[in-house]
């Protein structure tokens, strides 16, 4: 598959190809360059050094939307067994934008939801691209219910741009099957394990996003709104997108320092697309120490905690 | 009933607009022209009959206090939590401060916040009510209107009343980030909790209501109404628009349209509204919250 450049790489990825093509000549026949490609091998790993080490907020947006970073499917390719895909919302339609599944993680008998990227053009197409549809989040909360009446924890994997925004998303009650899943996720008498695996957008995220842990990777981001779209509505221009992508408060960094999430997973240096069978374990083992923890708790006390959490996320002032 | 009939009956309860009669905070003695019909209306006529157009039923924006006082028996609404203020926890200062947005807005509003809550009572029946006011930057939900809202279920649950929430707004409020996206899971939380708890919720929404907020705790309610006239969504139509790459048709997230889609119970004008939601909590509103009420 051909490397696809995220627009900070450019500066690296033109040294890295200047390199290769000085390395495909006869070193040997020109020993004159040795020095000089040493050099430039040493300035490569350089620049990757300082420009992956210290993303910023609009960097770390690209990264989690990389075409090969390991999405939903590889995931459950990866580090599930025993996998059944549960489908339909058993009222309109199958939204292929949202995985439900009984499946087995470790020693760990889940509900498996997650938004659904494609791999490839065909798949994205038929996914809408991770962006569900109603029917989406009314699968996903039929899969919530089942979830609670067997008593299996859920475990969500959140990839999403955000919620469709099209005319019969709207018809549909888009806003009434989010608010739903939120109703329903809220007060599921089972352990709820979320990970934020590459985009957090908005309500379609939140909609399978919140719940007794949530575990980051260290260049997913979950955001109230998209930094392209905040830019447009304060700046009328699109390009301020790494500025508000700043104030946004998106990242998984931001995430633990608000109290929203609980821990960070990380990711090899440049993303999780160099390395994703690694990342890909390193969430198994998190998942299910997380899952340990939490099964062996009362079910009341950790519903009472879920929504004490939430209750506890918000800065005001009394005005007293 | 029409709505003189209505406001002659209101008259001899001795109903009054807040303060000033500034219903839609315009000065009294001002004229302004119906966006419906057309016609030029005194304002103070326009106030006497709940901002509705006397000549189109055109319904013109109303301040939240008002909003309360219109649906809830006289002088029976307490306002809780009123000092409630929004911080700038994230110095959010991209394009416009937000700490400047939010002073203007007390300023210009008079008010510490979007979210107005309360005990009252309707027809004799003990609830929690509150309404959100547009002015107040687009009445989104950032930490204070998520913590007045959760508030709101939490107090009825406790007292074991209903609850009755007008609502309006342009969705999550951005500059406050994550924090604000939260409150859509706390304010559902809470309404979940409510519901499960039997006690009823009854929301009305006005023009306009969209995103995190209708994707919340606005659409949790056992009974929806909307105002004639409302638009209610999830993305605001220009975004519809720019995504179906066609123009919308007639009527798209109208009151009307929503009831023909199954998402919402009735469009009930103004005048109509108090008296609905009434015999509505008399169904619903079980018997130990009937005869404990009646107490603010
Ligand atoms: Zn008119």
């Amino acid at each position: 598959m051909a490397r696809f450049v995220m627009e900070f790489e450019r500066p690296l990825v033109e040294l890295e190809e200047k390199l290769d093509e000085i390395s495909r000549l006869d070193a040997a026949a020109l020993p004159e360059l040795a020095a000089e490609i040493a050099d430039l091998e040493r300035q490569v790993e350089q620049l990757r050094q300082t420009l992956y080490s210290a993303l910023s907020p609009w960097e770390k947006v690209q990264v989690s939307r990389h075409p090969q970073r390991p999405k939903a499917d590889d995931y459950l390719e990866a580090i599930f067994t025993d996998v059944v895909e549960l489908r339909g919302d058993r009222a309109y339609a199958d939204d292929q934008a949202i995985l439900t599944a009984l499946a087995t993680l470790g020693g760990h008998r889940v509900m498996l939801l997650a938004h659904r990227k494609g791999r490839n053009t065909k798949e994205n197409v038929a996914r809408n691209f991770g962006s569900p549809h109603p029917e989406g989040f009314r699968k996903a909360e039929r899969a919530m219910r089942l979830a609670a009446r067997f008593g299996l924890p859920v475990v969500t994997l959140l990839d999403t741009a955000g919620a469709s925004p099209g005319l019969e998303d709207e018809e549909r009650g888009q806003a009434w099957a989010i608010a739903q899943c939120l109703a329903t996720l809220s007060d599921l008498p089972v352990p709820v394990v979320v990970v934020g695996i590459g985009e957090g957008g908005s309500g379609g995220a939140l909609a399978i996003g919140f719940g007794d842990r949530l575990i980051m990777l260290e260049n997913a981001y979950y955001s109230v709104i998209s930094p392209e779209m905040c830019a447009v509505i304060l700046f009328k221009d699109a390009q301020k997108a790494p500025e508000t992508a700043s104030a946004l408060t998106l990242t998984a960094e931001d995430l633990v320092r608000l109290g929203i999430a609980d821990e960070i997973v990380p990711e090899p240096l440049g993303g999780a697309h160099r390395d994703p069978a690694v990342v890909m374990a390193e969430v198994a083992v998190r998942v299910e120490v997380a899952l340990d923890a939490l099964r062996a708790e009362d079910p009341g006390t950790r519903t009472a905690r879920r929504y004490e959490r939430l209750r506890a996320i918000g800065v005001f002032s009394t005005g007293a | 009933m029409s709505i003189n009939d209505w406001f002659k009956q209101r008259e001899s309860r001795r109903y009054t607009v807040s303060a000033g009669a500034t219903a839609d905070g315009l000065p009294d003695g001002v004229w302004r022209k119906c966006p419906d019909c057309g016609k030029t209306l005194y304002q103070g006529e326009v106030v006497k009959s709940l901002s509705v157009c006397p000549h189109c039923g055109h319904h013109f924006e109303l301040i939240a206090r008002d909003r309360i006082l219109a649906l809830v028996d006289d002088g029976t609404f307490a306002e809780t939590d009123a000092g409630l203020c929004s911080l700038d926890p994230l110095r959010f200062t991209a394009c416009k401060p937000y700490a400047g947005a939010l002073e203007k807005a007390q300023e210009t509003t008079g008010l510490a916040e979007a979210a107005i809550i309360g005990r009252a009572s309707i027809d004799g029946r003990p609830v929690v009510i509150g309404a959100l006011d547009f002015r107040f930057i687009g009445a989104s939900m950032g930490s204070v209107v998520g913590e007045k809202i959760t508030r709101a279920f939490e107090i009825a649950l406790a007292e074991r009343r209903g609850v009755v929430l007008v609502v309006a707004s342009g969705g999550a409020r951005m500059q406050e980030g994550m924090l604000s996206l939260m409150q859509m899971a706390k304010t559902a939380a809470a309404a979940e909790r409510l519901a499960k708890a039997g006690l009823p919720y009854v929301s009305v929404l006005v023009d306009p209501t969209y995103g995190g907020v209708t994707a919340s705790f606005a659409v949790l309610a056992d009974v929806i109404f909307a105002e004639p006239g409302a638009l209610i969504g999830f993305a605001g139509p220009r975004l519809v628009e720019q995504t179906i790459r066609r123009s919308l048709p007639k009527g798209f997230q109208s009151a009307v349209s929503l009831v023909e889609h199954g998402m919402i119970d009735g469009v009930v004008s103004r005048s109509e509204l108090r008296e609905r939601i009434g015999t509505v909590l008399g169904y619903l509103l079980p018997d130990d919250a009937t005869t404990a009420g009646g107490a603010v």
